[in-house]
């Protein structure tokens, strides 16, 4: 059966689309070199529409006669003041436009305005070069070095040199940790359950903050926050699985992106980069369940625990709580063995 | 299309966001059986992107189980079967995965037009994003501005009994044109127009050309008519359009299906209300449907059907929304083991970001089926809510769903119904281990003598028969003194007092007649009150009187309320040893 990988790696080929949802301006060109909060491209999003009726404001009998009076076109760029429509003779009236703004449509006598927009930006995520242009809709970046998928993010993107507080992968961040040296760094820290923490971090402030789990009741501080946070494993105390702790902990003082941008419907994960400069190899996004892979568990009491993949039962297996699930057998440690469902059981490559 | 009704062998796969699920009927002497299910992961979202890949993989699943050959080395479904007996002859398709939808309803009146708009929105799996009526209190330019950023997949629009109102629906048709035009073009939404038959052809005459539109009879043609069946067809094949643009994998799949691909919220409710026809019509048949996505319920009284599909509450990804609604605490009170408000927030979060997993522990179990509860119980007060004086006496009860269908022991499934929706009277209460309700709905578009005859075969399994008096007396008074003749000779009395859960001794699959004496103004069943004696035939939980009392309040002492649980938690079986 197939299953979903999560990548861990040391050193991997990367390659991501950064595109907007909708038609916009790419600012950047292939071969540029980019970092992780540089904008790739930009939109505007139209947020505010002033309708302005020309039969009513001509004084018309009806609002088919509009269409003859109105002096504009859609697309038009107006000035606040500018005239949209007249009627002829030497006492003319007229409509003119109330704000700046651009004629979207004209229909049935009525002009719509846009007079306010809002600016969408997708920024490049990490650092690397651009290798291709998407027209109007953004680019695909590429580099090579160390990556981490992590399970929730908080939306924001940054990066900054990496300095790892987590004495241990079950380690709990606590306010009197974030010292004011830390200011302008991503921080790698381990379970963090209390708010105070999180404000102490946007006061710093940090550009990122990487962390094995976090309680769920800072999920709409999270979110609030400017800086990314990103969660390796979830919600509840959860310690950082060990290949993850291994490379980051290794990693101190080094470059590291932050991409904390997490939209399942769309397949975005949230993910850490450290450029290394050598050349990697694309991993694979799913696979085969088979013996001998390197597993993640899912679930209490095996959340986040990395294991080895024994075997894939045959059929249907019974789990202590009498569930029945397809599952494998997994080597969890030197004396311990777990029957696992293999929906809870993530590839790591 | 080709009708199915010559068929022999059948296809069905439903996609849903964590499960693609493959079942494969055919015919065995002379009538249809269901002969296997496959069951594979979803690929509609995460890393695929492309629902065809959990489609192969489940039917290699019926392949491995059967060992009949349903695809070709190329992994294409082979249509029609061959002459060595691989492939099938017809193939059918419904979902629930994807993104929801996002619906605006639109409409003159808040309480008749624009509420059965709404009724009519709860029909697929979509959120309500905006509503806008005659009441509502924006200026023209701020409702555009909202329909623009509403961003809506479908917008609603009813209004004006037939000979009724006709400008007010114009100056809305009026609003949607001006507000689409101003969204880009490969993002406007699809109108469907469920108002005043007169202006139909007005309608669509002027958002044509924009913008997909749809006419369907009026829902409301009189102030206290409502008449959504045609519409909610309607609705349902606009969102199953919608959704082929969106995943890949829909159109290639439907272009070789014999039916309209369909919502599975749609099929579901097609059984529901084939059965109503079926079962006591004055009251009815619920299906329960308690997926990862979303939950429906469908009640189907007398062939007329009320569709509730509700995409706030599921079992995966959105599961924390339940939590914008019920507390932590409300859902621990249903555990029966110390465990604390913050374990089950944890818990629900992190279930939402790997919505395919399955509890390891006792506790978790507990807290995935004490969220099912709290669903169920929230679900079937909005319903309630939504259709006035909609009774929750059902003469037969339908579960689907992973929780419900996958509980380890089939009391846990009562339990859930009990607990949840807390029917009145006397129910059959089914299980649909397979969730081939939706897949008999699907297939049922062309073949109506399918569904019947997979259904006759037994494929549901029964759960037992429930008894939930209505009594206003104090716990511990007795309200019921039932009679029970076994038919196979000899009886018993057993006496129930208010506040108990009580399993009569009668066994799965064993025949009795109960005669019941409601005792202190007890009222057996509000859909049939002159019922005292009705024959039963025990299920794999038996029999079971709940007369907890409704609405029943759990102890708030932590222990009193632990040791009722566990006692409620212990098997039909166990009680009667």
């Amino acid at each position: 059966m197939l299953g979903i990988v999560t990548h861990i790696l040391p050193l991997t080929y990367i390659r991501r689309a950064r595109l907007l949802p909708v038609a916009g301006q790419v600012l950047v060109r292939s071969g540029q070199r980019v970092s992780s909060s540089d904008t790739v491209a930009q939109a505007s999003l139209p947020s505010k529409h002033l309708v302005l009726d020309i039969r009513s404001g001509l004084g018309l009998a009806r609002a088919s006669d509009a269409a003859q009076y109105i002096i504009r076109h859609e697309g038009d760029v107006l000035t606040k003041g500018d005239v949209i429509a007249q009627t002829n003779g030497l006492i003319a009236r007229m409509v003119r436009a109330p704000a700046d703004g651009e004629i979207r449509t004209i229909s049935g006598g009525k002009v719509a305005l846009r007079v306010q927009v809002t600016a969408l930006e997708i920024k490049a995520g990490f650092s690397g070069i651009v290798t291709e242009i998407i027209p109007e809709r953004g680019a695909m970046i590429e580099t090579n070095g160390m990556l981490l998928q992590g399970a929730w993010g908080n939306g924001k993107i940054d990066n900054g040199m990496l300095e790892v507080l987590a004495k241990s992968p079950e380690d709990v961040l606590t306010r009197d940790k974030l010292e004011v040296s830390l200011r302008g760094s991503v921080v790698l820290a381990g379970h963090c359950a209390s708010a105070d923490v999180l404000q102490s971090a946007a006061e710093l402030p940090l550009r990122g903050l990487i962390l094995a789990s976090m309680s769920s009741d800072l999920v709409d501080l999270a979110g609030k926050m400017e800086y990314p946070i990103f969660l390796l494993e979830g919600f509840g105390k959860i310690p950082m699985n060990s290949r993850a702790y291994s490379l980051l902990s290794n990693s101190e003082k080094r470059d590291t992106s932050v991409n904390a941008t997490f939209a399942p419907s769309t397949g975005e994960r949230p993910e850490i980069i450290i450029p290394v400069p050598s050349n990697g190899d694309p991993a694979p996004e799913t696979d085969e369940f088979r013996p001998n892979q390197t597993v993640r568990i899912q679930g209490k009491p095996y959340n986040g625990i990395i294991g080895k993949l024994i075997r894939v039962h045959p059929g249907l297996a019974t789990l202590p709580n009498g569930v029945r699930a397809y599952a494998a057998d997994i080597q969890v440690d030197m004396d311990t063995r777990v029957v696992i469902p293999l929906t809870n059981l993530e590839i790591i490559e | 299309m080709t009708s199915l009704v010559d068929a022999e062998s059948v296809l069905s796969i439903d996609i849903g966001s964590v499960t693609t699920r493959a079942l494969l009927f055919d015919v065995v002497e002379g009538q249809y059986h269901f002969i296997a299910a496959g069951v594979a992961p979803s690929t509609a979202g995460m890393a695929y992107h492309d629902i065809r890949q959990g489609f192969q993989m489940a039917v290699k699943r019926i392949q491995e189980t059967t060992g009949r050959t349903l695809l070709s080395e190329d992994n294409q479904l082979i249509l029609p079967s061959q002459p060595d007996s691989s492939g099938v002859d017809r193939f059918a398709l419904s979902f629930s995965a994807g993104d929801d939808f996002h619906l605006v309803v639109m409409g003159l009146l808040s309480d008749v037009s624009l509420e059965s708009a709404e009724r009519l929105a709860a029909s697929t799996y979509g959120v309500v994003v905006d509503r806008i009526g005659l009441t509502d209190t924006r200026r023209r330019e701020e409702q555009i501005d909202a329909l623009v950023k509403a961003h809506p997949d479908m917008i609603i629009l009813a209004g004006g009994t037939e000979k009724g109102a006709t400008r007010s629906v114009l100056k809305q048709v009026e609003l949607i044109s001006l507000a689409c035009k101003l969204m880009p073009p490969d993002s406007r939404p699809t109108v469907i127009y469920c108002g005043n038959n007169a202006i139909s052809k007005r309608v669509q005459e002027t958002l044509e050309g924009d913008m997909v539109v749809g006419l369907a009879p009026n829902i409301r043609p009189d102030i206290d008519l409502e008449d959504l069946p045609p519409a909610r067809s309607m609705v349902s094949r606009a969102a199953a359009k919608i959704r082929a643009r969106q995943i890949s994998g829909f159109n290639e799949l439907a272009s070789i299906a014999s039916v309209p691909l369909t919502p599975g919220a749609s099929a579901f409710g097609r059984i529901v209300r084939f059965l109503s026809q079926v079962y006591d019509p004055s009251k009815g048949v619920l299906g329960i449907d308690l997926g990862a996505e979303a939950i429906t319920l469908a009640v189907g009284r007398a062939g007329a059907l009320n569709l509730n599909v509700n995409r706030s509450f599921g079992m995966g990804a959105n599961l924390p929304s339940l939590l914008k609604t019920v507390r932590p605490e409300d859902i621990l009170r249903w555990i029966p083991y110390p465990l604390s408000a913050a374990d089950v927030r944890d818990y629900i979060y992190q279930k939402s970001l790997y919505p395919a997993s399955l509890p390891l522990t006792n506790e978790t179990l507990a807290i995935e089926q004490a969220a099912a509860r709290a669903i169920l119980e929230v679900s079937t007060q909005q319903m309630q809510d939504r259709w006035t004086n909609s009774s929750l006496s059902f003469d037969l009860i339908i579960l689907n769903g992973g929780v419900l269908a996958y509980a380890p022991h089939p009391w846990q499934s009562m339990r859930m119904l009990l607990d949840g929706v807390q029917p009145v009277g006397i129910s059959t209460c089914l299980l649909d281990p397979y969730g081939i309700t939706q897949a008999l709905g699907t297939v049922a578009a062309n073949n109506t003598v399918l569904p019947v005859q997979v259904i006759d075969s037994g494929i549901y399994r029964n759960l037992g028969t429930i008894i939930a008096p209505v009594s206003e007396s104090r716990p511990g008074t007795p309200i019921l003194r039932i009679k029970i003749t076994f038919a196979e000779g000899g009886g018993t009395e057993v006496e129930v007092k208010q506040g108990s859960l009580v399993s009569l001794p009668i066994g799965n699959g064993q025949s009795a007649s109960l005669t019941i004496t409601p005792l202190h103004n007890t009222v057996i069943d509000p859909a049939r009150l002159t019922l005292r004696s009705f024959k039963v035939i025990g299920g794999l939980c038996g029999v079971v009187v709940d007369a907890r009392g409704r609405p029943f309040a759990l102890p708030k002492e932590n222990a009193k309320r632990l040791e009722i649980l566990n006692q409620w938690a212990n098997t039909p079986q166990e009680r009667m040893a």
